[in-house]
């Protein structure tokens, strides 16, 4: 043993022999730095939101007001804008769901073992490109004429061109291995007995997918929502790439710090994403889903 | 980068006091109205031996010393010349320089717009002796002197480079060619949906540059002092325009591409747009600086007032002002030279005629990038809107 | 369990995801050789030059450091804060144990720009200044929650026996993580962590928030690049090899997590 051994022990024991002791050490560095680094410099911005910027220098002043929520809520363009962001990022949920699914289901259920673990890689390496390189090849697929056009044209059609649907495409892009793996874990611990136990009881693919699958995979499909939902919500690079003249949420969020140098403006339109992923993730708490992240 | 250079245009005066007087809490010199003195800042007489050190606040391609791109190295070359190891730290703003100025460990910086003016009247900068300087004989005569380099006649820089935003169009499906910003503005326009603006608030002054010929009731004499009114029939006309726009650009990857997939074929530019897609032989194009005249940006490199490496600092003030050096950042960054004899050095022979390096009508026509404060330019007094506020429209003009 | 005609359909379904996957994928392999500076499709010529260009640029390579750097400051820390949240967590019942792993599931809840804009604001305030350690900070917020989950689902399947057997047999808390505990979470510690890297490599807004004026990571260092046009192309070529050159670590990854978790 080593030579550490004579001040180890003791210790070691006294810590076996106090639970809370033993409980207080372990939590006190990940609840300092969550409740310190983390809530600590939320709060400071969440309390700048209530602050004003003074109309001739510019400059913060720590006088309380509403002032700048009131302009967030009666001006229509931030209504709309938050809205429209609400919208993308639900469809961005869904039409990852939905490809997700069924490429989850396939690589848990169907895929051989080996098969299954080059598919998973498959759908890992995606995630070490770039996503600003992988966002504008995607400007280079819409663009007019590009391939998206291109593999269009026979069906008579043509691409979306830049915009709101251009992004969603674009962010469902980046977003589905988000998606993917949570539910490829999920269906993975689904044993595969209780799929046949349904389907020797006659139940139909369908309906064993219905009422076996989806109730237990429900936990993992909000974990892989919260990433899409999340990730989407907070996106203010792509919707400039592709998304032609749309701006979105966080669009709001950036050009006011950066551009405008407003950070009380800035930090109040930062309470929409806030109260919007805080309220949904207080929601689906129950179901078990943010265990499975 | 030049995206975060513009938009670093556009990071202000009074809001990078902002961000200052954030982390002190003070908001002093509030009801100060009158134009303050200039802070006396002893000039140099005499640039002795290289300390051996230089560190530079810069835009990032200012000062490239072979790491992106190991044939575009203008630093190793000085270094050699002078002693002076270079240390350049990217600016990614006017607020970010102007900070980092403070901070007094840095010998000299690429200031562009008014982070000149603040950095003059902050006391952070000092007076150039431009006798020091022997390049700066034959800097261009119409960038010397200007509002945004000098105090009463005192030049605090030299002038490094310049640009315009230009009216470009596509000659393939604009036709006749346009002559006026109308083009992009005329709600009637055939173009719709292939039209193309920047994307930052400082575009509005593009709209309020335009605004001077037919709407002369509106009384604006620069575009980037507004008042309210002001402002707001710039913003009408900006919300107009955008039922035209097929989408906003901001980089010139994006402004680029669009022109060459036809996405776009109209609005604001560049000059070193249109010679990327010249050069790409896609599609063909013309850019113009049409009758009611351009907005643009001018940089100027200074030198802190407290240096501690003042000799390197006036060596490579000189030595980036010198016709070679000049040339080749010119022509890395794609802006107009400031240096007249840079001309016969570029690598491209026609260089300085594309750009107008030499044409002082051109320079004389561009508005260059100001920021917008409360407290108007063009000296109407305190009635004017800020850049907080040209944001907050520019949130409402895309919608 | 499935009859043919599904497990036709999904496979097709596969197919398809994958081929949606790698398009962009190959298009930025392809314009990696596009002889236009701005990604001009089709490429009307073919050209190495970026490739060696991208050999030679000690910009990228910096950045690539730079990302290695912040991406394995930020595991480490989330590796440790994690693997301790999720002790107290399991082994534990105390008032307040939902709360704990509730709050560390909020910084990657809320968007990126909102952790961004709140640390960049406490950087300031605190006046510490911004450089790789302000990344590995930002980083590591979000990083912890990964190795946490992680962590929490292997303890909770092991339970406490083993555990308190060891301690039963004499072994301190020390020696009973380092030769009970330990080795049976090592896996998923490895998964855990190799998720915390892959995020806080590819991390570029709250990256642009906490960098210092002269810190590039690999993303900055792209979103910087991507937007020249002298530099496009190399950018595309440093995407490229990104992609190739990762299979290699996700597959041993892979491997190694497949074969010790299968007990």
């Amino acid at each position: 043993m080593d030579g550490g051994q004579g001040l180890v022990r003791p210790a070691s024991t006294w810590l076996y022999r106090h639970t809370t002791a033993r409980l207080l050490a372990l939590l006190s560095l990940p609840v300092l730095w969550v409740v310190v680094a983390y809530l600590g410099a939320l709060a400071t911005m969440l309390l700048a939101a209530f602050w004003t910027t003074n109309s001739f220098t510019g400059a913060v002043e720590h006088r309380l007001t509403l002032a700048n929520f009131r302009t967030l809520v009666e001006q229509p363009v931030y209504r709309s804008v938050a809205l429209r962001s609400l919208g993308v990022a639900a469809l961005v949920t869904v039409v990852d769901v939905l490809i997700a699914l069924p490429m989850a289901y396939y690589m848990a259920k169907v895929a051989s073992p080996r098969a299954r673990r080059l598919l998973v890689v498959a759908i890992l390496t995606p995630l070490w490109a770039s996503y600003l390189v992988k966002a504008y090849a995607w400007r280079v697929m819409l663009a007019n004429g590009g391939v998206v056009d291109w593999l269009l044209a026979p069906f008579g059609t043509h691409g979306p061109g830049f915009g709101l649907t251009a992004t969603i495409v674009t962010l469902s892009y980046l977003w589905l291995p988000f998606m993917v793996l949570p539910l490829f874990a999920g269906l993975e611990r689904i044993p595969d007995p209780l799929l046949e136990a349904s389907a020797d009881q006659g139940a139909r693919a369908t309906r064993t997918f219905r009422s076996v699958v989806l109730p237990l995979l429900f936990p993992a499909l909000v974990a892989g929502s919260i990433f899409t939902f999340s990730l989407s919500l907070g996106d203010y690079i792509t919707v400039k790439i592709v998304g032609g003249t749309s701006q979105l949420a966080s669009n709001v969020i950036y050009d006011n710090i950066t551009t405008g140098g407003n950070l009380p403006f800035a930090s109040a339109a930062a309470f929409f994403p806030i109260l919007v992923m805080v309220g949904y993730l207080v929601a689906v708490r129950r179901t078990g889903a943010l265990k499975e992240l | 980068m030049r995206t975060r250079r513009r938009t670093s245009l556009v990071a202000l005066a009074g809001l990078g006091l902002l961000v200052l007087s954030a982390c002190g809490g003070s908001s002093s010199g509030s009801k100060k109205n009158a134009a303050p003195a200039v802070p006396k800042v002893p000039m140099a007489s005499s640039v002795g031996a290289g300390e051996g050190q230089l560190n530079l606040v810069n835009w990032a391609g200012y000062a490239e010393d072979g790491t992106n791109d190991k044939t575009v190295d203008w630093v190793h070359p000085f270094e050699q010349q002078t002693g002076c190891k270079v240390n350049s730290k990217i600016g990614n703003t006017s607020d970010e320089m102007v900070t980092l100025m403070k901070s007094g460990q840095y010998d000299g910086v690429s200031a562009s717009g008014d982070a000149t003016l603040r950095l003059v009247y902050g006391g952070l900068v000092a007076p150039v002796n431009t006798a020091l300087v022997p390049n700066y004989a034959t800097i261009q005569d119409f960038l010397k002197d200007r509002p945004w380099n000098s105090v009463s006649n005192q030049m605090y820089g030299i002038p490094h480079g310049w640009g315009a935003n230009l009216l470009m169009w596509n000659t393939k499906v604009v036709s006749p060619a346009p002559t006026s910003w109308s083009a992009v503005f005329d709600a009637s326009s055939p173009y719709k949906g292939k039209v193309t603006a920047y994307d930052s608030p400082i575009y509005i002054a593009d709209a309020a540059l335009y605004l001077m010929r037919p709407q002369p009731d509106l009384r604006i004499t620069n575009p980037y002092a507004l008042d309210p009114k002001q402002l707001d029939a710039a913003v009408k006309l900006l919300k107009a325009q955008r039922a035209l726009v097929g989408e906003y650009w901001a980089d010139y990857t994006k402004a680029v591409q669009a022109f060459e997939s036809g996405n776009s074929a109209l609005g604001t530019t560049w000059q070193v747009i249109a010679n990327l897609i010249t050069a790409d032989k896609k599609v063909p194009v013309q850019a113009i600086v049409p009758s009611e005249g351009v907005t643009g940006w001018s940089d100027t490199w200074m030198i802190a007032a407290k240096a501690k490496h003042p000799n390197c600092m006036y060596k490579w003030m000189d030595w980036i002002a010198s016709p070679r050096t000049n040339a080749q950042v010119a022509e890395w960054f794609g802006e107009a030279p400031a240096q007249r004899l840079a001309c016969d050095h570029t690598a491209d022979k026609a260089f300085c005629t594309t750009y107008h390096a030499a044409d002082k009508a051109y320079s004389d026509a561009i508005f260059y990038w100001t920021t917008p404060t409360t407290n108007c330019l063009d000296g109407r007094g305190n009635i004017c809107t800020d850049y907080a506020r040209w944001t907050q429209e520019w949130t409402a003009v895309k919608g | 369990m499935l009859t043919t005609t599904p497990r036709r359909v999904l496979a097709a379904v596969m197919g398809l995801g994958l081929l949606i996957v790698y398009l962009p994928l190959a298009i930025v392999l392809v314009n990696s050789f596009n002889s236009s500076r701005t990604f001009a499709w089709p490429p009307s010529e073919l050209t190495t030059h970026w490739w060696s260009q991208a050999w030679l640029s000690t910009g990228a390579r910096s950045a690539l450091r730079t990302s290695i750097f912040a991406g394995l400051g930020a595991t480490a820390v989330a590796l440790v804060l994690g693997t301790m949240a999720a002790f107290a967590v399991s082994r534990y019942r105390w008032f307040g144990r939902e709360s704990v792993s509730f709050l560390l599931l909020l910084p990657i809840a809320l968007p990126g720009i909102v952790t961004g804009i709140a640390l960049n604001n406490a950087f300031r305030v605190a006046g510490t200044g911004f450089g790789l350690l302000t990344i590995i900070v930002g980083h590591s917020t979000f990083c912890v929650v990964l190795v946490d989950n992680n962590a929490l689902a292997r303890l909770r399947r092991l339970g406490g026996t083993l555990e308190e057997a060891s301690m039963d047999l004499g072994a301190g808390v020390w020696q009973t993580f380092r030769y009970v505990t330990f080795p049976l979470l090592r896996s998923a510690l490895f998964a855990g962590g190799l998720l915390a890297f892959a995020l806080s490599f590819d991390e570029i807004i709250v990256t642009t928030f906490t960098a210092g004026a002269g810190v590039r990571t690999l993303p900055i260092w792209i979103f910087e690049n991507l937007f020249r046009p002298n530099q496009a192309p190399v950018v595309n070529v440093v995407a490229a090899a990104l992609i190739v050159f990762s299979v290699v670590p996700i597959y041993l990854a892979q491997r190694l997590s497949g074969t010790t978790s299968t007990h």
